[in-house]
């Protein structure tokens, strides 16, 4: 919270955060804003503005099966922030415990599995998560599973990193030597003190995810139909964007927006954490 | 780094073939009998344990054996051959137009901290980097191909090489990839100009024009440059989503088209190039770290630092 409020003091990580509390707003209170049934079919092809036959308005227009854009992106905005938070919690759970018994251990279990993490770097990540997502069908799950895989690694680096330093202070030594269990000490000791640099990349990852969840809808390996989702939108509008852009476009501006809030803050939070480092 | 190509081989394998059923099926086709996919899996060893197989394609991928493509009915070796080639091409040019262009605004943001040029420079990179590929892929097309009718909006190339195709596809990766070397360059470069030796330059009566093309440059764009070396991996990542929006023939394409089909073989060994490929300029990039920087520690290697 404090780090919040540091990083509260740039504008641009205020912007952030107003953009990414406004998607978050958006999401849970999806049923009381739509003014639509998102997967219901009202009229085809309808331009932005246009009337609908109940008296109300389609503000930014149809897509080819009758649905309204508007209430589509507003309930998209839930499928893409509840599953890449599941994603990121999932890699970043894994990621982190590995890299904390990494770097408190050594040894043989820092070889081992930091050799694991090389093994998937080396994979481009679209090729990975095309080679999981192939082999075992598109789902939310295989989503949060291919997510996992590509971030983990990263996100174990940076905690073995940030761990391998901390261990060699002082008191962790002290904790050591006063008896107290491996677990009391990764966990009371060195996890506290690490945590700050994490909360910046949580963030940036965060919007990486919510990029790959696009991404993979806009290649139709995301979430099956007809969920709600930008990237499928965006593909789904593509084929007919000469003549209604405005299918394709507001999906792309959304991800953008929320990548671009995930990223501000992050930056924020990141320069807060350098400053917190040096006083 | 013998044994992590390995692993991948052997990962890529598992995922690929552990259900033989599922490879018969997608190698005959979904009209098959359970009869046809029995010997077929018979006669092409499918039955050996598992192990056995594994080695087996192993030899066969070291030796140039790489298979035939189910979908496209080629061999898999020429095809990924003649996609790999219409990539690098793609790549090789936003490569050419993305370093200049980001080192340069990296310098000129990073040599003035907190000036007005350095606060636009960031905001811009900011912003392009924040932007998916697909959607500014969107953006640019809706402005240069439906508005102003200037580029095309596909990429096929149907009827030879034209160069005008080429250009959307690049500017698309060009804008995503210049934000984050911007970046990473200005860091560099306000490090650098901080420190103690550009301070006695100052005072020496150096001019700022020289200061920072004499004394700041060189150490400036020596993380810059080894985070350059990554870029492969990443463009590898990335020309999937491009050539995918643009239709463009590279092996961006393959590799979709062959997941799209469930093209095994094409999978298997696009996959194991495409690890190559990222592996290979791991170790490049380390070396133009020594190379450039000599009072580099050979304990941590930068592929194993930054991460894109």
């Amino acid at each position: 919270m404090r780090l919040l409020a540091a990083a509260l003091r740039s504008p641009a990580a205020v912007l952030g955060l107003a953009i990414v509390a406004v998607f978050l707003f958006v999401s849970l209170f999806a049923p009381f804003i739509a003014p639509y049934d998102p997967l219901k079919t009202i009229a085809p092809l309808q331009l932005p503005g246009a009337s609908a036959p109940d008296g109300g308005h389609f503000w930014l227009g149809t897509d080819l099966l009758g649905r309204d854009i508007l209430s589509r992106m507003i309930y998209g905005t839930r499928t893409v922030l509840l599953w890449s938070t599941i994603a990121t919690a999932a890699a970043f759970a894994a990621g982190v415990l590995a890299g904390l018994l990494a770097g408190y251990f050594q040894g043989v279990t820092d070889t081992v599995m930091s050799f694991l993490a090389n093994t998937l770097l080396s994979f481009p990540v679209m090729v990975l998560y095309i080679i999981i997502i192939t082999s075992f069908g598109a789902s939310g799950t295989n989503i949060v599973v291919a997510v996992g895989f590509g971030s983990a690694p990263v996100v174990f680096r940076i905690t073995r990193a940030l761990v391998m330093d901390v261990r060699e202070r002082d008191y962790v030594a002290a904790a050591i030597t006063q008896g107290e269990s491996h677990l009391a000490v990764m966990l009371r000791e060195i996890l506290p003190n690490v945590t700050t640099p994490l909360i910046a990349d949580l963030c940036l990852r965060l919007g990486y995810t919510a990029i790959t969840i696009g991404v993979l809808g806009f290649l139709g390996l995301g979430l099956p139909p007809p969920t709600p989702d930008w990237g499928s939108m965006a593909a789904e509008g593509k084929a007919m964007a000469i003549a209604f852009p405005h299918m394709v476009i507001f999906p792309c501006v959304a991800i953008s927006l929320l990548m671009l809030g995930l990223s501000l803050l992050s930056d924020g939070l990141r320069e807060a954490a350098k400053r917190q480092v040096r006083t | 780094m013998l044994a992590t190509m390995l692993a991948v081989s052997f990962i890529v394998f598992a995922a690929l073939e552990h259900n033989i059923e599922d490879v018969a099926t997608h190698v005959l086709g979904q009209f098959a009998t359970a009869d046809q996919r029995h010997s077929w899996l018979r006669e092409n060893g499918y039955f050996d344990p598992f192990l056995v197989r594994y080695l087996r394609w192993l030899y066969g991928f070291v030796s140039g054996n790489w298979g035939v493509s189910t979908h496209f009915k080629e061999p898999v070796r020429a095809l990924i051959a003649d996609y790999l080639w219409q990539s690098a091409l793609l790549a090789g040019l936003s490569l050419l137009l993305m370093v200049p262009l980001a080192l340069a605004l990296g310098v000129l943001a990073g040599m003035r901290e907190g000036s007005l040029l350095d606060r636009a420079i960031s905001i811009l990179s900011i912003a392009t980097t924040s932007i998916p590929q697909f959607a500014s892929a969107v953006f640019l097309s809706v402005v240069f191909v439906f508005w102003l009718g200037l580029l095309p909006g596909a990429s096929a190339m149907t009827s030879g090489f034209e160069w005008k195709e080429m250009v959307m596809p690049v500017m698309v990766l060009t804008l995503a990839g210049a934000g984050y070397l911007a970046r990473m360059t200005r860091a560099s470069m306000v490090e650098v100009m901080a420190s103690p030796y550009i301070r006695t330059a100052q005072m020496k009566g150096a001019s700022f024009a020289r200061i920072v093309l004499r004394h700041a440059l060189r150490n400036a764009l020596v993380a810059p440059v080894t985070v350059i070396m990554l870029y492969i991996p990443w463009l590898l990542s990335n020309v999937i989503v491009v050539e995918a929006y643009f239709g463009y023939r590279g092996f961006g394409t393959l590799i979709y088209t062959a997941s799209l089909q469930h093209d095994v073989y094409l999978i298997e060994a696009g996959t194991m190039v495409a690890v190559i490929a990222v592996v290979g300029t791991q170790l490049l990039s380390d070396l133009a770290n020594v190379w450039l920087n000599p009072r580099v520690d050979f304990a941590t290697p930068v592929s194993t630092k930054a991460t894109l």
